[in-house]
């Protein structure tokens, strides 16, 4: 079973929601609806996001991500469709039940932080638990366990207020975790971060997933870091406009949006060797270098310059699959290469 | 032509109206109730003087010696020992002038008055950041309390509970009341949108977000809101002097009458330095609610 679904769900706001709804059902553009005076947000959003996936919800300002993020815990209710979370349909829930739900399998890390101001770290981090009515000593102790775990260890008297944009954004983490919730919404949880620090609490957040296999729907506008983190990513504009992994999209970007944003991505920290790689140039190969068949092109630089022979891409039984050459490797590089047509060639060679 | 025009509306507009009613109204409705509601007014009268009396000889118990230390201490514990300094000077130089027992009534009646209307301003400016209607409702209200003249309900105050204390703290309550509902509603407003949707989204109720969360985060407005109302009311004690109300408010009110110079200075002076007592002591408290802390610190 899934951990989240989402089913033809419509987010409009302004008077006269559902008539727009149907409007966008018989496949009317949002910006065509007759009534000018509502906002589709999120237009007909189909997905299953599986237990322990990061789920990348990319898309502009306006795009509608952060509108639908928010109706994934209740805070915001869908003009139509439905929402699952772990089995449960949320419009079926009283507002009882949807504080409990929050309380037990949904937290959140939100853009700017959303930290109490006169609560230690420690407190704040205590938030969710304290919300539960969890007994106080054992409130301490999780939180405790949790401000070290995010890295901030010593730093749990210190008030937000005293710490930099990256530390609180670490509590604001510590606080989702320490919810101990099986879903983690993050709503642009690193947007107003330093480009550094940035990275840092993306490779932190990936790391922390290794151990902690929680289900992350991350909230983005930066195809980079979706690229970067997500397991699966959806580019939003209003309707999802592409839903595939990392790869899948820079390799086939649906439509002009979608290639505008894959323009500028580091293609080599996304793109794998299996994905660049050529079919066999039909000589013996047995001698060549082998790689990993999921080793970023980034990784194969030194490798592949070192080498005189074409670098063998095996698989996890160690079963070659293709080759890869510089040439494919600057090939892979340019954007230009985007297009289909262009991607067909190798195997037509 | 305008001339014509005058003419044809008093003809036909004006002279034909009966005379304009409301006052009448006004003035039939208080009637009412004081013959109708007089148990009502009689309990309000009882319960208004028992308290403000009480804290009254409760002022006047300790010798004023004594009470000169103990507001310089309460000052120097919610701001500084400077304002220690200041305000045990100042009430120094008030016992020293003949009204240190009216200016101990006048700070009763304000004391009387601001918690009463604190009382109800909190709730009332909770109810209008909660609700639009409560809120739209609320304010021309506010603004009504706020113009209207003091004498004019004064007037049917008086008449509903005659010449004494009651009508003067009622009025002050009148009168002090709309910042404190105003900058509550302010304040509970400006509370971070995103905060508040954590505490949603990590499954507070409604109530929880509101009095963990809501209000600890709009107090310095709210106690800004509150230092307001204590101004207001003891500006209102002048008004009040002249319905009986007691305190230095009689005093100045008597000594307009008769033009006594030296005895409306004296009884100015103890009303400056109450002032200073209260709008610095509400300060050093405001300066020390948590989030006024926290973002002291933070500079």
């Amino acid at each position: 079973m899934s951990a989240l679904a989402v089913d033809s769900l419509y987010k409009v706001f302004g008077k006269g929601a559902h008539q727009a709804v149907a409007e966008l059902k018989s496949g009317v553009p949002r910006e065509e609806l007759t009534n000018k005076k509502v906002t589709a947000a999120v237009i007909d959003h189909n997905f299953e996001i599986a237990s322990g996936e990061i789920f990348v919800v990319m898309g502009l300002s306006g795009s509608g991500k952060s509108t639908l993020i928010r109706m994934l815990n209740g805070l915001v209710e869908p003009t139509a469709g439905s929402i699952w979370v772990d089995g449960v349909e949320l419009g079926g829930l009283s507002n009882k039940g949807i504080r409990e739900l929050r309380r037990d399998k949904v937290s959140m890390v939100f853009q700017h932080f959303a930290l109490l101001p006169h609560r230690t770290v420690l407190e704040n981090v205590a938030l969710g638990l304290e919300i539960k009515k969890t007994p106080s000593a054992e409130r301490a102790a999780k939180a405790l366990e949790t401000v070290e775990m995010v890295g901030l260890g010593g730093q749990e008297d210190k008030l937000p207020s005293q710490l930099s944009g990256g530390m609180r954004q670490r509590v604001g983490l510590a606080r989702a975790l320490a919810a101990d919730t099986e879903i983690l919404l993050m709503d642009e949880a690193f947007s107003a971060l330093d480009p550094l620090i940035r990275q840092e609490m993306q490779d932190q957040l990936l790391e922390l997933q290794k151990t902690l296999r929680k289900t992350i729907v991350f909230i983005t506008h930066d195809l980079n870091e979706a690229m970067r983190i997500g397991d699966r990513i959806a580019i939003c504009d209003g309707r999802i406009v592409q839903l595939g992994t990392a790869e899948d999209i820079l390799m086939h970007p649906a439509n002009d949006y979608v290639s505008e944003f894959t323009a500028d991505v580091d293609r080599s920290r996304v793109l794998t060797a299996e994905a660049v790689m050529e079919p066999f140039p039909g000589t013996d190969t047995s001698d060549f270098e082998k790689v990993e068949s999921d080793t970023l092109v980034s990784e194969l630089y030194e490798q592949v310059l070192s080498s005189e022979d074409p670098l063998v891409v095996v698989d996890e039984s160690s079963d070659p699959l293709g080759v890869v050459t510089p040439r494919a490797i600057i090939k892979s590089l340019a954007p230009e290469n985007d297009s289909p047509e262009a991607d067909q060639e190798p195997q037509q060679a | 032509m305008i001339e014509y025009l005058r003419d044809w509306f008093w003809t036909y507009i004006w002279k034909p109206l009966p005379d304009m009613p409301f006052g009448d109204w006004m003035d039939s409705l208080i009637r009412w109730l004081r013959t109708e509601w007089s148990a009502l007014f009689s309990g309000i009268e009882v319960f208004l003087e028992t308290i403000y009396f009480g804290l009254a000889d409760a002022l006047l118990w300790l010798p004023s010696g004594l009470m000169i230390l103990l507001f310089a201490g309460i000052a120097w514990a919610a701001k500084s020992w400077k304002l220690g300094l200041v305000v045990g000077v100042g009430m120094f130089i008030v016992g020293w002038t003949p009204y240190w027992e009216a200016t101990m009534e006048t700070l009763a009646m304000v004391v009387v008055s601001a918690l009463i209307a604190t009382a109800l301003a909190i709730p009332i400016g909770i109810l209008a950041s909660e609700n639009r209607i409560a809120s739209t409702v609320t304010r021309p209200v506010l603004d009504f309390m706020q113009t209207l003249p003091a004498f004019v309900y004064l007037l049917p105050v008086v008449m509903l509970f005659g010449i004494g204390e009651t009508p003067g703290i009622i009025a002050t309550i009148v009168f002090c009341m709309p910042p404190g509902v105003r900058l509550t509603e302010l304040g509970l407003r400006q509370v971070d949108r995103e905060v508040v949707e954590a505490g949603q989204a990590f499954g507070a109720s409604p109530a929880r977000i509101l009095l963990r969360i809501k209000m600890p985060l709009a107090l310095p407005t709210i106690m800004a809101g509150l230092n307001q109302v204590i101004m207001l009311a003891l500006s209102m004690v002048v008004i009040a002097g002249m319905v009986g109300g007691g305190g230095l408010g009689s005093q100045i009110v008597s000594a307009l009458g008769r033009v006594e110079i030296a005895q409306g200075f004296n009884a100015g002076i103890a009303v400056v330095f109450l002032a200073i007592f209260l709008d610095r002591v509400m300060q050093g408290l405001a300066d020390r609610t948590p989030v006024a802390r926290a973002a002291a610190m933070a500079r």
